[in-house]
Parts: structure tokens; sequence; C-alpha cells
């Protein structure tokens, strides 16, 4: 699986960093380290007024902020891994 | 249109923008080849001549400028070339002494002259004898009356690096072996009659073959310098017409010198000794003039290259143009280490140009935003700003073997004093900071507009920065 996070301008003034933090913290508690590929994006299009846009192979969310990090993460990764 | 000029610092950079903004227009439109033979008469109408001697010579200048706009003379492979024609021919006699000479007493220029060359009249007034004169100027400096001039061209007074001689027909020519494609003749010539090659052809090329990004997607890179430029309209505006002319988007230069930072750090602290490797006309200098201290030269891409090729990794699918203060980054993108990373270079004169030429007044847009770099990525394009880059990533890196010994040298004169120390080991740095324009990259050829205040607006941006870290700003690439 490919999880892209968008590091372009509007998206990394909302947070990308501590969405990538977060990101590398899940994938190290739930040992995912091999299915996982981490990686970054300038701007996938979805620029969005809250939050940041994060693709997952395919599947594009946007708005994905700290506080619903954990909600995003259970139902778009682990659910889809398991 | 008498609104445009305002944006720049000269009216020979005005006359440049008018060809490169109808030759991009046209282009625009598929009708260059039919309408480019129009492009003179467009610009200079009428028949009474506003520049030149006549019409016609002006008409016959401005095809040249036109070939010029559409990529030059392709057996010529410097990106900056003369045009013969424009050349006006300036006097080369060198130092002269003119009318005001009063025929004093005191001889200050006798004195001072340490070749004798200065002989006086039956009236007690100075000349100067060429076959002795060496140019040193100290007569012109120590005279009351400012009676002695250098009549020199301004082509070779901008040229430090000694490229630019006269040719036979009179007429400036460049060493290409020695040109670092600086642009400082570009820049100085009064008769706009040096230019740097554009390549805005190919831009307007690849933003149409992207189709809005379904083809590919076209990044533009933008220099940290740009915040001292386009000062008419917000940064945010510039951003949202570059998305508006067909950029998928747009990304800091800057954080391709945050990149840079952290890596020249450790490669210095384990080489013991480098030369920056920015600035791509300092690295052709010591290329060309010192070819000894090649060995010395940072490893580091420079932050374009650096910051193009994280683009390419990141995106398959993607092509990036380079958007900066430099012509020299236009000689840059032709070398084998940035060719597969940089798809073309524009300076900021041209991006006017391509913004005119679709009729996007930026000052009318929406602001976007622009931060991807920290602090110290941004303050790059000023004199000064890589060393403190450099000094900070040490700490981050805590690098606390190495005692770091930088020396900043702002423009290519003073790069050259430390080269020739370090040459014969005299040097008491441990890095040189090189930039070949005065101020560093807000002194670029490619820039619109030139001023006192464009260090102060590059700092401002600095402090802008989301991130304040090196680190915090690259930790999202990894």
């Amino acid at each position: 699986m490919i999880i892209q996070v968008c590091v372009g301008s509007s998206c990394h003034l909302k947070g990308s960093a501590e969405i990538v933090e977060l990101l590398q913290k899940a994938v190290e508690e739930n040992h995912l380290e091999n299915e996982i590929t981490l990686a970054g994006s300038f701007c996938i299009g979805k620029c969005n007024r809250i939050g940041v846009t994060v693709q997952v192979d395919d599947e594009i969310h946007v708005g994905i902020t700290k506080e619903n990090f954990k909600e995003f993460f259970n139902e778009n990764v682990l659910n889809k891994i398991n | 249109m008498s609104n445009n000029i305002r944006k720049f610092d000269t009216k020979v950079q005005y006359l440049k923008y008018k060809v490169l903004r109808e030759v991009a227009r046209e282009a625009w439109h598929d009708t260059l080849l039919e309408n480019l033979i129009d492009i003179p008469k467009k610009i200079v109408p009428g028949k009474t001549s506003t520049m030149r001697c006549c019409v016609y010579k002006e008409r016959a200048i401005l095809s040249e400028r036109v070939k010029i706009a559409m990529g030059g003379d392709p057996e010529n492979p410097n990106v900056i070339e003369v045009i013969d024609i424009a050349c006006d021919e300036c006097p080369a006699a060198g130092y002269e002494v003119t009318d005001s000479c009063r025929g004093c007493l005191a001889h200050r220029c006798e004195d001072v002259c340490k070749r004798g060359a200065i002989s006086f009249d039956h009236n007690h007034v100075a000349h100067i004898d060429k076959s002795k004169c060496v140019e040193c100027g100290q007569c012109a400096k120590v005279c009351p009356y400012s009676a002695i001039i250098n009549r020199k061209r301004p082509c070779q007074i901008a040229c430090k690096v000694k490229a630019i001689s006269i040719n036979e027909d009179n007429a400036a020519s460049i060493n290409n072996d020695k040109c670092t494609a600086c642009g400082a003749c570009v820049y100085q010539c009064p008769f706009g009659a040096i230019s740097d090659k554009s390549y805005i052809l190919n831009v307007v090329d690849l933003i149409k073959k992207s189709e809005q990004g379904r083809n590919y997607k076209l990044y533009a890179v933008v220099a940290p310098s740009i915040s001292s430029q386009f000062s008419y309209a917000k940064l945010g505006q510039v951003i949202t017409g570059l998305k508006k002319m067909g950029f998928h988007t747009v990304v800091e230069a800057a954080l391709g010198a945050d990149m840079v930072a952290m890596s020249e750090a450790r490669e210095l602290a384990e080489k013991g000794f480098l030369t920056s490797s920015c600035c791509p006309a300092f690295v052709s200098y010591i290329k060309s003039d010192f070819p000894d201290l090649v060995p010395l030269i940072s490893h580091n891409c420079s932050p374009m290259v650096e910051i193009s090729k994280y683009i390419k990794e990141t995106d398959k699918n993607a092509k990036t143009i380079f958007i900066g203060p430099c012509t020299a980054k236009k000689a840059e993108a032709q070398l084998e280490g940035a060719k597969p990373y940089v798809d073309a270079v524009l300076t900021f004169e041209e991006l006017q140009a391509l913004f005119d030429s679709r009729d996007i007044d930026i000052t009318s847009l929406e602001e976007d935003v622009l931060d991807n770099a920290s602090y110290y990525g941004r303050i790059f394009a000023r004199s000064g700003g890589l060393t403190d880059a450099v000094t900070q990533a040490i700490k981050e890196q805590n690098i606390t073997y190495f005692e770091f010994k930088p020396v900043s040298c702002d423009g290519i004169e003073e790069c050259r004093i430390a080269l020739l120390k370090k040459s014969k080991n005299a040097l008491p740095a441990n890095f040189i900071e090189g930039m070949a324009c005065v101020g560093g990259c807000i002194g670029g050829a490619g820039c619109l507009t030139h001023g006192e205040k464009n260090k102060a607006e590059v700092d401002k941006y600095g402090k802008e920065a989301f991130e304040k870290n090196i680190s915090d700003a690259i930790s999202v690439l990894r």
C-alpha cells in the first residue's frame, strides 16, 4: 500500500508535518513497515480549507487533521490491510 | 502600457520584454511562424525612429532580438549572445584626460602613476602614454577635478571575469571559455546589445502539451528571490497567476536549498574544506580559472536540481520549470547533472512577459499560498544566507567536532580573491560561499528590478516561513 501525504504549500501550512509524524508512528505501532510505503507529494490537486490531503493507493482523502487522524487511519488503512 | 515600464529598472529590459511578450503571444495562438516578421514593426510602428538612427535599423535589431527570444543561435553554445548590429561600438580608449584638466601645479596624477605614463604639455595639461598605462585607475581617483575618465565599455566593466574583448569590427565579443553566463553584461549594456537566450517558447510548448495536467503535471520551481520581485503585486497573486497559466503547482526552490544546507554541512565536516556549488556562475568560474580547486567544489547539486530531482522522484509524471533571477541557470540546466531533472529555465523578466502574453493581470487575482521551505532555505537568495544556513545545519545535526570557518564572497571579485588565496594556501577559512552576483541572487541579471530594499524583502519573506528550522522543513520529505 502506498500512502502519499501532500506536502504542497496549502497542505503544508495546514500541518502536513504533523500528519507525516502521526503516520510514521502509526505504521510503527502496528508493525506495518513492510506493507506500507510512505511518500510525499506536492499537491494532489484537492486543496481543502481544513486539514491535509492524503492519498491511499488510488483513493484521495481530504481534510485529515490530527483530531480525525485516528479515525482515518483505522478506516482507510488498517481496515484495508486486514 | 506605460504602466508596464515601471515593472523594470531600465528601458532596455522593457524593450526585451516587449519582444518576448509578442513572441509568446504568437506562440500561444500557433501563429508565430506566419507573424514572425511583423513583430519588429509592431513594436516600432510608423516612420519616426525612437531609439536609433532610423526605424529600419531599429527593426533590423528587433528581428535579432526576436531570434534570441526564440532560443538564439543554435551554433553558439553560450546562453549569452552579442547582437553585433546593436553594439554601438562605444569608445574603448581606456583612461583619457578630458578638457577638465586645468593644468594644475600639484600633478597628483603624475605622482601616483607607478608606470610613469603621465607627461605634460606646454600648458601643463596632462597626457597619458597608452603604451605605458596599465589602466590601474589611480590617476583618475586622485584628480581633484575628476578630469581623467575611463573610457572602457560598460560591458567590459561589468564583466569581472574578463571574458569580453573587442573584435576586429569594433563590436563586443564574448570568450565562451571564460564566460560564466552570469549576465552582468546583459544588464549593464546601455544599448541592450548583449542578451540571454530565451527558452520561453519551450515553456509555452510545455504548458500547452501538458493540457492542464492531463498529459503530465507541470511544476514551477521558484527561486526565493521572487520575494523581492513583482513588487507591484502580492507573491500569492504570482502563484495564482502561474496556476492559471497551466502549472499544476508551485514549489519553492528554497526547499532544495534546505536539503542542500543539510548535506553540505555533513560533506564539509567530512572533507574539511569546501566551496559552495549553488551558484552556477561561481562553479563555472572555478572550472575555467582555478581548475586545481575543482575537487574542492561541493558535490551537492544546486537547490534547483535538488528539488527538481525530488519532484521527479515523487511524481513520475512531472515536468519542472525553474523560474529565477539567473541567466547562468539556463547554462546549468544544460549540464549532464541537471538535464534529466530540469525541463526549462525562465527568468523573472520572462515570466512577466509570459503573464502579459496571456493578458493575465496578476494584481486582479486572488492570493494563493507558497510555503515549503524554512527561513534558512529562503535566505539563500541573498549573499551570506547560504553561510547562515550551513551554520544552522551544523547545529541541527549536532556536528560538534568541526569548527566552521566560512567566508561569504559577495560578487565574483570577492570570489576571485578568496579562490586566489586558497590556491596559495593562504585562506584562513574552510568554506567559501561564492555568489557571482553582488548581493547574491537578488542581484541577478534576470531580475525585474534591483534595489537596496530587496535584501530586506528576502529576510522578511524568510521570517514568514512556517518552518523555522531546516530539519522541520525537510522532515516531511522522508
